[in-house]
């Protein structure tokens, strides 16, 4: 077979990874070296996602830890990093080949996930298979408990849309029993994995914290136009404005808001509102605007995170996932420095450790991560996490929010 | 005689390789055969009439998400029954309604096709069933998808070689030569088309669904993404779509060299990519294999 | 009323979009899927002239026209001509060529945009406030966007029907076999009308950098739309380019509004193959 012996190509670390290796101490050999690699969109609709969540984060991670010598052994020595990075194209099928290849002829010691809930999903049963650990960071589904319990070494570290949406049912219930805000919402939800998670979340737990759905539709995606949809909002007569939506969603509703003169006393956009560009988007005027995720602004660490993303990425991060991706990271490192590298003994340490990073202490239940931010928002210029309210860092929201 | 014999030799080989290759080596397996199986099936009827079709992922999504929608139903050979019969049922309503355009209008036509499809799922689960994403938790192993995806392959390629020699293919290839001209030699276009791309559709919707529990996932944006139509296209084309291996002869060296691309160049990819089809179209207007016959014929005159 | 104005707005951000592809496939015969990166890479050399060089963006348009007008001109000497020489003769060769090398150009700009715009959306804010219109608030980029694509359009149709040029680009557009016999050459015509198409998809792209947020992945989307107005419109019909793309505006603004969102592409794929039955030639195309 020709075909075979022909792909028997050296796989050659990326351009990143280059320029890390020759930054790297000579004194290490080759055979040292950790290798990890990953799969993720560089091409295709999947790209600006990974583009801004997971790729900056990746190669943020892997430049820390090789600046300090490389990733800690239980025995003390340390091993520098080498990555061998894929794009998938954003196709599901080449996904699943990259992680094969990954798996069995770059025999990489550790993978790390790709972007996206159904990338995930797609590459869960070929981890499970091969025994690598998957930190599920950027996928959000309501059924992870049953993932967890199914592949045993995956762990889903961004909750699901049940949680967001009662986080938001939480903080609108507030503001109608403190009388700032009506009971009514306009809700808008992409067609899409994620929008009818959410929108299937919020339905439930709006009627039980007492609140009124007065327009609730759902667009398709790659809907470009939102002029429509926000005039029926406007004219409904809700106070809150909620949109379960993909970025250019929310920037253009954002926009279209802005131009119209649309002011909700609430009003709150999906992905793409924690993301950097998002006060670019509203012109300066993103004060008020309640959005998914959060971090806690005050934290010295994620003050420090946020510097060292600048620096490395040229942006500062997205407010949501990002965080929680290099946290996920760090928690990797210290499994390793903990129990090596062997996946069997990895993935139990990261089902039972408790670790320390940029979002606090971190220990998953039950193979999740529950202790999360569910709604955030802009405040002087900082998507700080406003719920829950309970979980230390948490601010108070602003509502009403302050006309564009 | 001899060919035919070199050919299931061939297939035999293939079908044992997989129990010496590497997981990795049986995914690429795996996509090779798709996108054979995928590149031959259209060139079914693409190939031989000049109808360039780029409904090839509305078949194949349809494939792939009865799977979704029927695999803890119904056991699996009924399942791929049922994907079969509904990519029929499809491609004949689509057949009858298109046997007007031609040229262009059916290339943009199909392209549309593909497209509404996916809208109208997508909306039917969003409004109707609630939900966008459907599990795939068949116990498939890759090797038992590799061997169905070899079997559609040497089906599509086996059924266009005895089609070549009934008076279908003739019929064809007088179509794809000059449909006036054809029908005016006593060929019953309507038919012919739609028989052939009937044929062509439903090998098309079976590769789906024999591809699909590899993803587990399936929602519409993966199952019907239009580079899979646009990707076919051009394998065939590269091969050279009115030969009978023509498809194949494109769709293995242009999918390698993609997994290439994409390991060495990941940034970078887009560019070869495109400036590949550019030297594909201007070098080999039509496909290697006439290429390579060009060639013979220079050097045969050269010898002489 | 908010329907009739929203739609009719929408629909002339559409129009402006398909302008360029009908002169492109109607007069030189190509059919560009590369249309919506041509039109992306504007819409990024208007941020890129906005943020850098600090140009307010309708000066930057009028910049970028002619730039686009150059580089279809380019375009069409060095990689659409070989193939239209060759397909002399045989028809049907020309589309299938063209489709195939305008795919591979596709992924040759998206790749470029990419590696020097990354995969981020990009935005810019400019001229975004509201202004009222027949009681309905419409953004002023927006209409700025509709007041190009009118006088464009408008602009268009009075030079094909009215100049010699046009009568020249309407002859190579109606039937290239036998315009050489009145001593047109078909070559230079041609090519002028691919670049001219280029220049208008340059300003349509430009024109919705100013209000849409979007990102290098973004270009098949705009060909799509575009494909389907010049379709519904007749290829090559300018007029029925601008009357398509208002309809289509509207019907998406009308199922939005009284149906559901959720069926706005869903109809528009519907109407145009509808209309790809019915009157393959297009709503306002002429028969052969």
């Amino acid at each position: 077979m020709t075909i075979t012996r022909r792909t028997t190509l050296r796989a050659l670390a990326s351009g990143v990874a280059m320029t890390m290796l020759l930054g790297a101490n000579l004194a290490h050999s080759a055979d040292e070296t950790v290798k990890i690699g990953y799969a993720v969109a560089k091409t295709g609709p999947n790209a600006t996602g990974a583009g801004i969540t997971t790729i900056p984060n990746y190669e943020l991670w892997v430049k820390d830890i090789n600046a300090a010598g490389g990733l800690t052994m239980p025995d003390g020595s340390k091993r520098m990093i080498e990555v061998i990075e894929y794009d998938d194209r954003s196709s599901n099928e080449d996904l699943v080949r990259a992680i094969e290849r990954l798996a069995t002829k770059d025999k990489v010691d550790l993978i790390l996930p790709p972007w996206g809930t159904g990338s995930n999903l797609a590459i869960a049963p070929l981890m499970d298979r091969f025994g690598y650990p998957q930190a599920a960071v950027t996928a959000v589904t309501d059924k992870a408990p049953e993932f967890a319990a199914r592949w045993k070494r995956s762990y889903w570290m961004l909750g699901g849309g049940h949680d967001y949406a009662n986080g938001l049912a939480d903080v609108l219930k507030a503001a109608v029993a403190a009388g700032t805000i009506n009971n009514k919402i306009a809700m808008v939800s992409v067609a899409d994995g994620f929008g009818i998670d959410l929108v299937n979340g919020a339905r439930p737990s709006f009627k039980e914290a007492g609140l009124e759905v007065v327009y609730d539709k759902t667009y398709p995606l790659g809907t470009s136009d939102f002029a429509a949809l926000m005039a029926e909002a406007q004219a409904s007569g809700a106070d809150s404005f909620v949109a379960f939506s993909y970025p250019p969603d929310s920037f253009g509703m954002t926009k279209t808001a802005q131009s119209m003169g649309y002011n909700p006393k609430v009003f709150y956009v999906g992905v793409g509102g924690a993301f950097p560009i998002y006060g670019q988007i509203a012109d300066g005027k993103q004060e008020g605007v309640m959005s998914i995720g959060g971090v806690n602004a005050a934290s010295p660490a994620i003050k420090d995170y946020f510097a060292r993303h600048t620096d490395s990425a040229g942006a500062p991060p997205d407010s949501w996932a990002s965080a929680i991706t290099y946290a996920s990271l760090e928690m990797l490192a210290q499994a390793v420095e903990r129990v090596g590298l062997d996946h069997g003994k990895l993935a139990g340490e990261l089902s039972t450790g408790t670790f320390s990073t940029i979002i606090g202490d971190v220990k998953l239940e039950d193979n999740q991560l529950r202790d999360l931010w569910w709604v955030g928002q802009w405040q002087g210029g900082t998507f700080v996490a406003v719920n829950p309210s309970d979980k230390d860092g948490a601010v108070a929201p602003v509502i009403p929010k302050p006309n564009w | 005689m001899i060919r035919l014999a070199i050919a299931l030799l061939g297939l035999v080989a293939l079908a044992v390789v997989p129990l010496f290759a590497s997981e990795y080596e049986l995914g690429l397996l795996i996509g090779m055969a798709t996108y054979v199986a995928l590149a031959s099936a259209w060139a079914l009827f693409s190939g031989q009439t000049n109808y360039i079709s780029l409904a090839t992922v509305a078949f194949y999504g349809t494939g792939a998400y009865t799977v979704a929608v029927l695999n803890e139903s119904l056991p699996y050979p009924a399942v791929l029954l049922c994907a079969a019969l509904i990519g029929a049922g499809m491609a004949l309503l689509v057949g009858l309604s298109t046997l007007r355009l031609s040229g262009i209008y059916f290339v943009i036509f199909t392209f549309g096709l593909a497209e509404l499809v996916r809208q109208l799922i997508t909306w039917y689960e969003v409004s109707i069933t609630g939900t966008l994403g459907r599990y795939i938790f068949l116990d498939l192993t890759a090797r038992d998808i590799y061997w169905q995806m070899l079997a559609l392959a040497a089906v599509a390629i086996g059924l266009t070689a005895w089609i070549n020699r009934t008076r279908l293919g003739l019929a064809l290839r007088a179509i794809g030569d000059d449909e006036v001209v054809a029908a005016h030699s006593g060929i019953h276009l309507a038919r012919t088309k739609l028989i052939a791309f009937t044929l062509s559709a439903t090998l098309i919707t079976l590769v789906g669904a024999v591809a699909s529990p590899r993803w587990v996932y399936v929602e519409p944006l993966i199952v019907f993404n239009p580079t899979v139509s646009f990707l076919t296209v051009i394998m065939a084309l590269l091969g050279g779509a009115n030969r009978l291996w023509g498809p194949l002869v494109g769709a293995i060296p242009l999918f390698l060299l993609f997994e290439w691309l994409s390991v060495n160049f990941p940034d970078t990819y887009p560019i070869f990519l495109g400036l590949l089809f550019i030297a594909v179209v201007f070098v080999l207007p039509n496909g290697v294999l006439a290429g390579l016959d060009d060639l013979r014929a220079r050097f045969g005159r050269r010898g002489k | 009323m908010t329907t009739l104005v929203l739609g009719l707005v929408l629909g002339g951000t559409y129009a402006l979009l398909a302008l360029g592809l009908t002169l492109q496939y109607g007069i030189a015969r190509i059919m560009n899927l590369a249309y919506g990166e041509v039109t992306l890479l504007a819409a990024f050399g208007l941020v890129f002239l906005f943020q850098t060089a600090g140009l307010p963006p309708l000066v930057a348009i009028i910049l970028i026209a002619p730039a686009g007008y150059l580089t279809g001109w380019l375009l069409y000497t060095f990689m659409m001509r070989p193939l239209v020489q060759r397909a002399t003769g045989k028809p049907g060769k020309l589309e299938v060529d063209s489709i195939l090398a305008t795919f591979g150009l596709l992924f040759v700009l998206q790749g470029i945009m990419l590696v020097l715009f990354g995969a981020n959306f990009t935005s810019i804010s400019y001229l975004d406030q509201g202004v009222n219109v027949l009681g309905v608030s419409v953004a002023l980029n927006r209409l700025i966007a509709f007041a190009i694509c009118l006088v464009a359009g408008l602009g268009l149709i009075v030079l094909l029907n009215w100049s010699r040029w046009g009568l020249i680009l309407r002859a190579v557009a109606l039937t290239p076999g036998s315009a050489p016999l009145v001593g047109i050459d078909v070559n230079k015509v041609s090519r002028q009308g691919f670049a001219l198409g280029t220049a208008l998809a340059a300003v349509g792209g430009a024109s919705i950098a100013m209000y849409q947020t979007f990102s290098a992945n973004d270009g098949v989307i705009f060909t799509m739309k575009a494909l389907i107005i010049v379709i519904m419109g007749g290829v090559g019909n300018v007029a029925g380019a601008l009357a398509a793309g208002f309809a289509l505006g509207l019907v998406e603004t009308f199922v939005a509004t009284t149906f559901d969102p959720g069926l706005t592409l869903a109809a528009t794929f519907a109407i145009f193959l509808a209309v790809l039955i019915w009157r393959p030639q297009g709503l306002f195309g002429r028969r052969s």
